[in-house]
């Protein structure tokens, strides 16, 4: 995400604000037509692939799969990078979500067609921070924003990177997180060379009146050796429908997806609640970059 | 007081003296030259000297010329070294080492799941910078994690 300028993700964001009646089939659109997109997962993914598969159909593409890696190629020993020649040969375009740091880039030294970043290791996941930015924008807005991000913030991948993106846009970011799991150190020390106003805490009542969006995210049981510590810091972050009463009416609350327990159930019928038209931002977003990418859109 | 400090690090006819090495460092620099397992020359360093700007460790290379890769790798873990070229116990030439923008295939990424560590046809890439303190700074091209600490144990 470091690669991208302020202009240029709002270059991203104007294409998908364009995309959207597209995306929401009010509109047609062939801008892929005869195109062929390769989706190379390596790792699970649910949201990640088949909002891709959704957004190259929206625009009139083709996929082609890797389908399950255990039927591949990869298990005859080839390695990444004679995979990505050869389908480069195949397809217009590849997105590749990989299991090690850096395969991303990687792919694209040995490419003839544009690599997108589906997800790479446990530090990059660039599209979810598009699509992430892209929900901020619709449902409040960007410059200025005051935001708490909450669970896991030593280990998630997807709030390093959008402190990164926000600061870009002046954000006064919140931490809320037990002592285990906060933010780590050199982030909070590069956002606040950068004038950014932070703030660290591990409960939502401190904060809860205070901001317009919640990012949440999920607490994941095996960062804790102690099961009856997790159980714990587990509970102390749950969101829930008491807790938004002292709420500004206008806070919008995202969550990267799957929740586990984080979010009670009866916080997602409340105004509040985005994430699952977060994750529909999804598709225009990856519309955009696939157009992009394609050179299809300028 | 010279005759002293002769007798310490003698002086070399022809070769290379690569002085104002970090303290402490002397051993990596000759593991950089492939001291240890292949050299011909007289080879004699000196750990923990007394220098104008606190301890110094000096390596004095008996008939032997420094390549770009080697003095590359030197700048690494030793940024304010300089290289002395010798002939006829003159110096000929005296130059600071410069620390290089970016290394390739230099230096093992500290991430043990960076792709350059992996069976990939490729070589670890790095940008390199110098820190607020002095120091260097390695950044993976690929996965970006940052290595400023140990780095002679990372050499490839």
């Amino acid at each position: 995400m470091k690669d991208f300028s302020r202009e240029e993700i709002d270059h991203v964001l104007d294409t998908a604000e364009k995309l959207e009646p597209v995306a929401r089939g009010m509109e047609k659109s062939r801008l892929l037509d005869g195109k062929i997109i390769a989706l190379l997962f390596f790792e699970p993914s649910t949201r990640t692939r088949l909002s891709f598969e959704t957004a190259t159909q929206r625009l009139g593409g083709q996929i082609i799969n890797l389908g399950a890696v255990e039927a591949s190629s990869v298990m005859k020993g080839e390695n990444l990078a004679d995979t990505i020649r050869v389908i480069s040969k195949y397809a217009d375009l590849i997105v590749l979500r990989h299991p090690q740091d850096g395969s991303a880039r990687m792919a694209s030294e040995f490419a003839s067609v544009p690599i997108i970043n589906g997800g790479d290791g446990s530090i990059h996941h660039p599209t979810q921070t598009f699509l992430d930015l892209y929900t901020i924008r619709r449902e409040s807005h960007l410059e200025g924003l005051k935001i708490a991000m909450a669970g896991d913030l030593k280990y998630g991948r997807t709030v390093h990177s959008l402190c990164h993106a926000l600061s870009l846009y002046g954000a006064e970011m919140t931490f809320v997180s037990p002592p285990e799991l906060q933010m780590p150190a050199e982030i909070v020390r590069d956002l606040k060379k950068q004038n950014i106003k932070v703030r660290e805490t591990d409960s939502f009542e401190d904060v809860i009146g205070d901001i317009e969006v919640l990012y949440m995210t999920r607490v994941q049981q095996e960062r804790f050796p102690d099961p009856e510590e997790y159980e714990k810091v587990k509970n102390r972050l749950k969101l829930t429908g008491e807790l938004l009463e002292n709420a500004a009416p206008d806070l919008k609350i995202l969550h990267p997806l799957p929740r586990v327990n984080e979010i009670a159930p009866e916080v997602d019928d409340t105004p509040h609640a985005r994430y699952f038209e977060q994750a529909f931002y999804g598709v225009p977003t990856r519309m955009a970059l696939l157009a992009l990418a394609m050179g299809v859109i300028e | 007081m010279t005759e002293k400090r002769n007798l310490k690090v003698q002086a070399i006819e022809n070769g290379t003296v690569i002085d104002h090495i970090k303290a402490g460092q002397a051993l990596n620099v000759l593991r950089i030259l492939r001291i240890i397992t292949d050299c011909r020359g007289t080879v004699s360093f000196v750990m923990n000297a007394p220098g104008a700007k606190g301890r110094k460790d000096v390596v004095k290379v008996e008939g032997r010329a420094l390549n770009v890769e080697e003095l590359n790798k030197i700048s690494l873990i030793a940024p304010n070294a300089t290289v002395n070229i010798i002939r006829d116990f003159v110096v000929l030439q005296k130059k600071k080492v410069v620390l290089p923008s970016y290394v390739e295939g230099v230096v093992r990424c500290i991430n043990p799941n960076c792709i350059s560590n992996s069976r990939e046809p490729i070589k670890s890439k790095f940008s390199v910078v110098r820190s607020e303190e002095g120091g260097v700074v390695l950044r993976c091209l690929y996965c970006e994690h940052v290595i400023s600490e140990n780095i002679a144990e990372r050499l490839v």
